[in-house]
């Protein structure tokens, strides 16, 4: 059993997001980037199926240099190896197609992602491999057990959850409550040093699209405070000034 | 040419965030001549649902009845989009944002060499290349996209335009389509779902409450008050993390977003994961009884105050209005 969990290196969720060179780049001045959250669920879960079924893990993320920090914490969290295809990870359509070539040389069982990264939010990546690979892509997943060849899953509907089964291989997006966060030991740091982390070049310079500029949304105006004995004024406020009632 | 929009249905209607992708595409059409919109319904929904798609701007509706594609498994319903797409000839496909639309919209890309774009908030601007503004950092900021395929998918964010509520009724042709067994791999063994609320993602008005509410027993106030608005409910991570309420009402950064026109906040404490999911509300109210919680920088009206005290009061005065 060959599990692939594909992460992304993004801002840490409290960053304050800015941008430089006349709103054409992200600023990352100060920023701390972390394992993207959905795909943290997924290294979780991944990590629990590996230990359960004996499975090898590899941590892949489509990214330059500076992510590798971010892959060696995959490793100290579990991953046995990472795959490092050293491009700026241009749009999703770029991303899927490094994926995807990986995916065709390695026979994975099992693909996991997060259900959508933290900074472009697309949620299509596990879409666009899935048809790549011409193998089912189910998400977002918030449970996930492993019965011979089938997967048995929970995926989130709007109002609800829906079970599903399919069989390997397969692709998931993943999202809570899948597993809880892992945080590195001490031990897993240590030996994360010296897991293997390959570094291999695109296969393709395809893109969908590009981003021209950056804006931020206008700033919010102060708060207006009603008096907690005058609720009813708040009630006049939302209907005939803010006109939402 | 022609525009084709994916409409979503549940419980025998037509969502309303696809009505409002209708209303997108019959826009972007006025604007920039793409001839008909088409609106696309797949699996088992009455005839008189579908002719009301007219009304949001749509003049035909597709209508593949096979109740194969009743669930939404992702493959089957790309596969028959796909289909529907070249039958119709269209360079443009338009859905409402959506666990399932998103899904479904990724594989479509691939299989038409479409170039999507998710989170749109605005009609495209096409006077220098196809320019489309979406949401990214979960609302934190926007990105001008220039789409550089021939053919377009766009996953329109709620409120990106109005809902247009008059147009004539739309003609429904049904089809029948030979989609092959191998995109029905994925089986739905059961489904378990709230019948009859307002779902928080298509919600107007949304109450939502967090940890101050103190305990599941408590949120009878919460329901009331949304029961006596119309409006769904929803509330903080670590609420559901708990089991107070369930997972699906989790709203902010790993949650829910939301776009309600009005987003009000009950013992929530304003972390930044949580208004991230709440930013693109249109305007925010906090009950909070601590002056300096976060949320009150991120609303528009708020009142310091015990919840217990405040929200049978609120309640009050929303039935006193009607
Ligand atoms: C500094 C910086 C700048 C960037 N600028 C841009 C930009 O201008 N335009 C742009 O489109 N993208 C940019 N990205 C890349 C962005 O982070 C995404 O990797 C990519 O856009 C796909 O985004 P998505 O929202 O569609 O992914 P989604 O479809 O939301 O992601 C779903 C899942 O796919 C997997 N995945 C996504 N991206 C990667 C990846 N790179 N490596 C491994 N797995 C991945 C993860 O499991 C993720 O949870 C930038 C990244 C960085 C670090
Ligand atoms: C990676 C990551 C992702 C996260 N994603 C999310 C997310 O998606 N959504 C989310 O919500 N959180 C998320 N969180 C958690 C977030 O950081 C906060 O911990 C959480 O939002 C706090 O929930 P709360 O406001 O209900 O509770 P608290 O922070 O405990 O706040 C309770 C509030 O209730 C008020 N209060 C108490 N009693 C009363 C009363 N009687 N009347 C009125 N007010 C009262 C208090 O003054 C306080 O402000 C995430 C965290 C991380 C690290």
């Amino acid at each position: 059993m060959k599990i692939l969990v594909c992460i992304t290196h993004v801002p840490d969720t409290t960053s304050k997001i800015q941008f430089t060179e006349n709103n054409t780049k992200f600023d990352k001045n100060g920023v701390q980037f972390i394992i993207g959250p959905y795909d943290d669920y997924a290294l979780a879960r991944a990590v629990e199926l590996k230990e359960q079924l004996g499975a090898s893990l590899t941590v892949l993320n489509v990214g330059e240099a500076e992510t590798e920090p971010t892959l060696r914490k995959a490793l100290a969290i579990g991953a046995d190896d990472a795959i490092r295809i050293n491009a700026f990870p241009k749009d999703s359509l770029f991303v899927a197609n490094q994926i995807a070539a990986i995916a065709k040389q390695n026979n994975y069982d099992l693909i996991m992602m997060g259900r959508e990264s933290i900074d472009f939010n697309g949620g299509m990546v596990h879409g666009m491999v899935g048809e790549m690979l011409g193998i089912p892509s189910i998400s977002p997943v918030m449970k996930l057990e492993i019965d011979g060849d089938t997967v048995k899953m929970a995926r989130e509907i709007e109002g609800g959850k829906e079970y599903l089964e399919a069989k390997l291989p397969l692709i998931a997006g993943c999202q809570e409550p899948i597993a809880e966060w892992k945080i590195p030991n001490m031990r897993g740091i240590m030996s994360a040093r010296t897991k293997p982390l390959q570094v291999l070049e695109p296969v393709s310079d395809e893109t969908a699209t590009n981003v021209t500029t950056y804006q931020l949304p206008p700033a919010k105006g102060a708060v207006k405070l009603i008096d907690k004995d005058n609720v009813a004024e708040l009630v006049k406020l939302l209907k005939n000034e803010a006109k939402v009632l | 040419m022609s525009v084709l929009v994916y409409i979503e249905h549940a419980d025998g209607s037509v969502k309303k965030n696809s009505l409002e992708a209708v209303s997108y595409a019959k826009a972007l059409s006025d604007k920039q001549g793409e001839g008909e919109v088409i609106a696309v319904a797949l699996g088992s929904v009455a005839q008189e649902e579908l002719v009301k798609v007219g009304h949001a701007g749509a003049s035909k509706v597709v209508h593949v009845n096979d109740e194969k594609l009743n669930a939404g498994i992702i493959q089957a319903h790309s596969e028959a989009l796909a289909q529907v797409y070249g039958k119709v000839g269209a360079k443009t496909l338009i859905l409402a944002k959506s666990s399932l639309g998103d899904a479904v919209a990724a594989r479509l890309a691939v299989k038409l060499n479409a170039g999507l774009v998710s989170n749109v908030v605005e009609l495209p601007v096409t006077a220098s290349g196809y320019k489309v503004k979406r949401s990214i950092y979960t609302g934190k900021a926007f990105a001008e996209t220039i789409v550089n395929k021939e053919h377009k998918i766009l996953a329109v964010k709620k409120n990106a335009v109005d809902l247009k509520t008059d147009g004539s009724d739309a003609a429904v042709e049904t089809v029948t389509l030979d989609i092959h067994a191998e995109n029905f791999a994925t089986k739905i063994t059961s489904t378990d779902k709230a019948k009859g609320d307002v779902l928080l993602p298509e919600a107007d008005i949304v109450v939502s409450g967090g940890r101050g509410m103190k305990g599941p027993e408590n949120w009878g106030m919460i329901e009331d008050l949304a029961k006596e608005l119309g409006a769904a409910t929803g509330c903080s991570k670590p609420v559901s993390d708990i089991g107070w309420r369930p997972h699906h009402e989790h709203v902010g950064q790993t949650g829910v977003k939301v776009a309600p026109s009005l987003y009000i906040a009950v013992g929530i404490s304003g972390a930044i994961q949580h208004l991230a999911g709440v930013n693109s509300s249109k305007c925010i109210v906090v009950i909070n009884k601590d002056a300096d919680a976060p949320f009150f920088k991120a609303a528009d009206y708020g009142i310091v105050g015990d919840a217990f005290e405040v929200l049978p009061k609120l309640t009050e005065a929303v039935k006193a209005l009607k």
